[in-house]
């Protein structure tokens, strides 16, 4: 504190050099402190807020959007609302319907209603786009028209999808990222076997995660403990070997796997040169799961070796010594001295490595062939060449909560703030 | 200091994204490689020289997502693009494309007006189509010193022709190559893809080879595999395969059995910025000259009728392209069209299926 | 070290785990540097040929160097690449260094929520930080857009700024500051003099960190950037997926080098760092 601070004899309150009580004083000077730290922080919240986080909540929010047949269906989703589901619907929706279709033509909706809808119910796209064409000329009876220009209008699975979708909000795109959907009496049920295959995808994501982590404290562990225990001068040598691939440029290493690893590749080569194998039978360790493994293990080792040797770096050797001094062996010494310190860095290293690893897209993308592709290359997918953003949204929806639960996790038994970059 | 330093990178970030935008420009979009050569060849170099802007050429894998992309954030910088029919169809009933008045469009050298110079089919609401092109199968000579494949259904045989296939990532034509090769004839395959029973005989024949199939998205992967050894046959799109036998003398041959063709087409997103110049370049492009001249440089069908007798002499190599157009009656004897109609309303859900069945 | 009076299995188990060590090393270090010699093939493949192995000089080449130089795609991404990695570093520094001051202070509210908040950029999957703000800039026309570019990166480089910011900080002696202020000086005189001199080496580091993540990144790149903004890491993702050529594995060399450049940058600023702070 700057100011002079002054005691008033005789026991009254404590005032600042000013007159008021130092207790005020005081507050004041704190909230001015926290405000201003506040302030500094404030550009980069605002920041990340504005170009990061508030565009991701948007385009979660388009998992359960369903705004194509409200809106451009208005008079039929009005009133299917209050239809009951059993019978095929009257004239008067049958009118509607051929109101809309005509409308949603005029406005060339019609064909964002029909992908729509054929998501949800394969192959009635031509149906409204050709049901549409018709529409303007249709006169009443409504019902006998729709029916005859396309007989999918007389199916109540039709109506009953189209009421479903109707509604402005949807729980249908989480369904299908969940292999579920509803079926025509609106109950949730399994997807159809053969086009069962998010919840797989899911799971063997988690498992190359699982992997991944697993292989690079298999590897980092032994690295990171001669880090921590060479001389100095030896250990910087040692470091920058594990910082280079930090630093190298991703594409750089998926590059140099498939040049490694390919079936023309140097490592075949070499196999077949050492008589392992012969040419017709050069390996397969690339554009498959073993490929994604290799190469994202290598990408995010040093990831493990950082946290391991930070926590390594801590214990002091004495320990081991005095172990090994009191009679244990050396195994013992280590099992029962040292490792249990090393949990920390264990916990921190893979708990960051599986987080990274269960949003890779690059590496699987270019490496993983068939069985390598993890979901984002899913999410992607559907991003870029279905165009069903709702589905493409519902699934990157389930990774983040997936990943934010680990984030929290982590930021609970390490604490953000530890993060260690070389 | 900080704030100059903020304001100064901003100022300077927004005069970075003004310049970006290249007025007058022509970008158009293609599929890569030896296809879009042919198109500078045959297009883009004659219309420039005849005084016309200048063209960014740029590539992409089909699909409609970023014509899409552009049409939906109201920022189009696309003025014409190269699409398979099913997308300029699709593309047109999403209100993603311009329409494109065909009274633009030059009659044929012979006279002919223009819609009937162009073969049936060719012309839709909002596409003009410049090629015929075909998916086949093709082989490396060298790797089969007896019998060689001669049929859709020899792809299928590992037993006759042990060895890894190439197939490209995705349902389209590969369902139907694949009933043909199980022996349905290219008049029912469609028929019979409607039913759940036609899905899972196609799904079924692929099964037959999807342990030794290695897949390919770009254009440009099928030869290159071929060339590597990666495979043994691969399907591919003719014209590809046919520049690597033309320019490169690679030993390619390709098997005109069983495949399945297809046009491609231009199409203007919706809100392109230099229409008016696009739709010049698209009937400059396709009228009877250029449309010939294209095929000179790679084995792609003309569309016009009036085009078809000027075929001649690739432009380089001298090889005569007549019987590497896969309009040529010699190849065209087992061929099946792509039912776009049949594509747009299953895409979804066969691809679907296709993933799921792929990713097991 | 290994003791003097190490028996036979301790002797053992001492260079089985060096070499196991030395393997682990050779698995990282490995992949990276056999691209080099590899880049020099005069031949278009990936693999050493029986020319390159017994060093004749007519197997290896400048070709996919030269490559490089007349393709115009390339030239003009790497400019790209450096023109946005450039902005996209100097707005995550200075937000990111402005941040990690405030998050410093013993004062600051709400501490750990806000700095895992900040540092979440480098958490969410990529594909999901791509995905939404290719939406969000889509509606506010920033796509296809330099500036789009420029503030995604920005927006994914900051949390390691924060980070290494922060680190410097976290030693850093708030008496001194105060120090400062009864002599006399003036705040912002007090950081230029006191704070600045101090936190400079993990700005640097946290810039270079900003700035290979900008110039490594493809995931946003290929969901924002058109034909114009194409980068390096776009243009060698093209070229990988569709089919590799030597002349991606001489640009992955070039990218290697400067990597090494970056590392060895950064190396110096951590050991002075360290010396300025008396940990060494």
């Amino acid at each position: 504190m700057s100011e002079q601070v002054m005691a008033a004899a005789g026991g009254g309150a404590v005032l600042a050099a000013d007159g008021t009580p130092l207790k005020e004083r005081l507050q004041k000077t704190l909230r001015r402190r926290k405000l201003v730290a506040a302030g500094l922080v404030l550009p980069l919240g605002a920041f990340v807020f504005i170009t990061f986080m508030f565009p991701i909540v948007l385009m979660l929010f388009r998992s359960i959007d369903n705004p194509v047949i409200n809106e451009n269906m208005p008079l039929t989703a009005a009133i299917l609302e209050h239809w009951d589901g059993q019978d095929i619907p009257g004239e008067e929706v049958f009118a509607a319907l051929a109101a809309d279709l005509a409308q949603a033509r005029e406005t060339k909706e019609i064909g964002r209603v029909a992908t729509r809808m054929n998501f949800e119910y394969s192959g009635v796209r031509s149906v409204f786009t050709s049901t549409a064409r018709k529409a303007k000329n249709m006169k009443a009876p409504f019902k006998d028209a729709l029916i005859k220009a396309d007989e999918k209008w007389g199916e109540r699975e039709m109506w009953v999808t189209l009421q479903r979708m109707s509604k402005p909000y949807t729980s249908s795109q989480y369904l299908a990222a969940l292999d579920m959907r509803y079926d025509i009496d609106n109950n949730i049920v399994m997807q159809d076997e053969d086009r069962q295959i998010y919840v797989m995808i899911f799971g063997r994501t988690l498992w190359i995660s699982f992997l991944v982590s697993a292989l690079c404290l298999l590897l980092g562990y032994p690295v990171a403990y001669l880090l921590a225990t060479l001389p100095l001068k030896y250990s910087n040598l040692l470091m920058i070997m594990v910082l280079l691939p930090f630093w190298t440029s991703l594409l750089v290493r998926t590059t140099s796997w498939i040049v490694l690893l390919q079936t023309n590749g140097v490592l075949n080569d070499i196999f077949v040169w050492l008589h392992l194998i012969d040419d017709e039978g050069r390996i397969q360790m690339i554009y498959n799961q073993m490929g994604t493994v290799i190469a994202m293990t290598h990408i995010l080792l040093p990831f493990m070796v950082l946290p391991l040797y930070s926590v390594m770096k801590t214990i002091p050797p004495s320990y081991m010594r005095a172990a090994l001094s009191l009679g244990a062996n050396p195994v013992t010494a280590y099992v029962r001295v040292y490792a249990p310190q090393t949990v920390p860095g264990i916990g921190a290293g893979s708990l960051l490595v599986f987080i990274l690893s269960i949003g890779y897209y690059i590496t699987p993308a270019l490496v993983g062939g068939r069985t390598g592709q993890m979901i984002s290359n899913f999410i992607a997918f559907h991003m870029q060449k279905s165009l069903n953003w709702g589905l493409a949204a519902a699934l990157g929806g389930i990774l983040l909560v997936g990943v934010l639960i680990l984030y929290w996790a982590y930021s609970k038994i390490v604490g953000v703030d530890n993060m260690k970059l070389g | 200091m900080k704030k100059t330093l903020l304001m100064s990178t901003i100022a300077a970030a927004g005069i970075l994204a003004a310049s970006a935008a290249f007025a007058g420009n022509l970008t158009v979009v293609s599929w890569g490689g030896g296809y879009t050569k042919s198109q500078v060849e045959a297009y883009h170099k004659p219309w420039e020289a005849m005084g016309g802007s200048k063209i960014n050429s740029e590539d992409y894998n089909g699909g409609l997502a970023e014509v899409k992309a552009q049409v939906e954030s109201g920022k189009v910088v696309w003025d014409l693009v190269d699409v398979e029919l099913s997308d300029a169809v699709r593309g047109c009933d999403e209100g993603l494309l311009e329409t494109i008045d065909k009274s633009i469009l030059p009659a044929g050298d012979d006279g002919t007006p223009a819609t009937s110079d162009f073969l049936p089919g060719t012309l839709t609401d909002c596409g003009v189509a410049s090629i015929v092109w075909t998916t086949i199968y093709a082989y490396d000579t060298t790797k089969f010193p007896g019998a060689k494949p001669t049929t859709m259904a020899d792809f299928y045989d590992l037993n006759k022709f042990p060895g890894k296939r190439g197939l490209r990532k995705g349902a389209k034509s590969n369902l139907e190559m694949a009933l043909m090769a199980d022996g349905v004839a290219p008049g029912d395959v469609y028929k019979l893809l409607g039913t759940d029973a036609g899905v899972d005989r196609a799904f079924a024949k692929l099964d037959t080879i999807k342990g030794s199939t290695v897949w390919w998205e770009a254009g440009a992967q099928p030869p290159q595999m071929l060339a590597d050894g990666e495979v043994l046959m691969t399907t591919a799109y003719n014209g590809r395969i046919f520049g690597a036998v033309a320019t490169e003398k690679k030993p390619f041959e390709i098997v005109w059995d069983g495949q399945v063709w297809d046009l491609d087409l231009w199409v203007i997103p919706k809100g392109a910025p230099n229409k008016a110049d696009a739709l010049k370049f698209v009937a400059f492009s396709t009228d009877t000259k250029r449309n010939a001249a294209q095929a000179s440089w790679i084995s792609y069908g003309p569309v016009r009728k009036s085009a078809a007798p000027l075929v001649g002499k690739h432009a380089t190599e001298g090889i005569d392209m007549k019987p590497h157009m896969p309009t040529a009656p010699g190849n065209f004897k087992n061929a099946l069209q792509n039912d776009f109609a049949f594509w747009a309303d299953h895409a979804d859900e066969l691809n679907e299926k296709f993933s799921a069945w792929l990713a097991k | 070290m290994l003791p003097s009076y190490a028996g036979p299995l301790e002797t053992t188990w001492y260079y089985t785990f060096r070499i196991l060590c030395g393997l682990i090393l050779v698995f990282l270090i490995a992949p990276i540097l056999v691209i080099i010699p590899l880049s020099f093939n005069a031949e278009p493949y990936f693999s050493f040929t029986p020319g390159m192995l017994s060093f004749e000089p007519d197997a290896f080449s400048m070709r996919w160097y030269e490559d490089i130089l007349n393709n115009k795609q390339w030239v003009h991404s790497a400019k790209n690449s450096i023109i946005i990695a450039f902005f996209a570093t100097i707005l995550a520094t200075t937000l990111g260094t402005l941040a990690a001051l405030g998050l410093s202070r013993p004062e600051m509210p709400y501490r750990g929520i806000i700095m895992g908040m900040l540092i979440s950029p480098m958490i969410v999957p990529l594909i999901i930080s791509a995905a939404g703000m290719y939406f969000f800039y889509s509606e506010v026309g920033l796509t296809q857009t330099y500036l789009g570019i420029i503030l995604a990166h920005a927006a994914l480089g900051t949390p390691f700024v924060v980070i290494t910011v922060t680190a410097t900080l976290t030693g850093f002696d708030q008496s001194l500051i105060r120090a400062a202020n009864n002599l006399g000086a003036s705040p912002t005189y007090t950081f230029f003099k006191v704070t600045m001199p101090l936190i400079t080496p993990g700005m640097i580091s946290g810039g270079l960190f900003a700035f290979i993540t900008s110039f490594d990144e493809v995931v946003a790149v290929l969901f924002l950037s058109g034909f114009e903004q194409r980068t390096i890491p776009r243009q060698m993702w093209a070229g990988i997926r569709e089919q590799i050529s030597p002349t991606i594995l001489a640009v992955a060399t070039i990218l290697v080098l400067i990597s090494v450049a970056l590392l060895a940058t950064i190396e110096l600023l951590r050991r002075r760092n360290d010396r300025l702070r008396g940990i060494v």
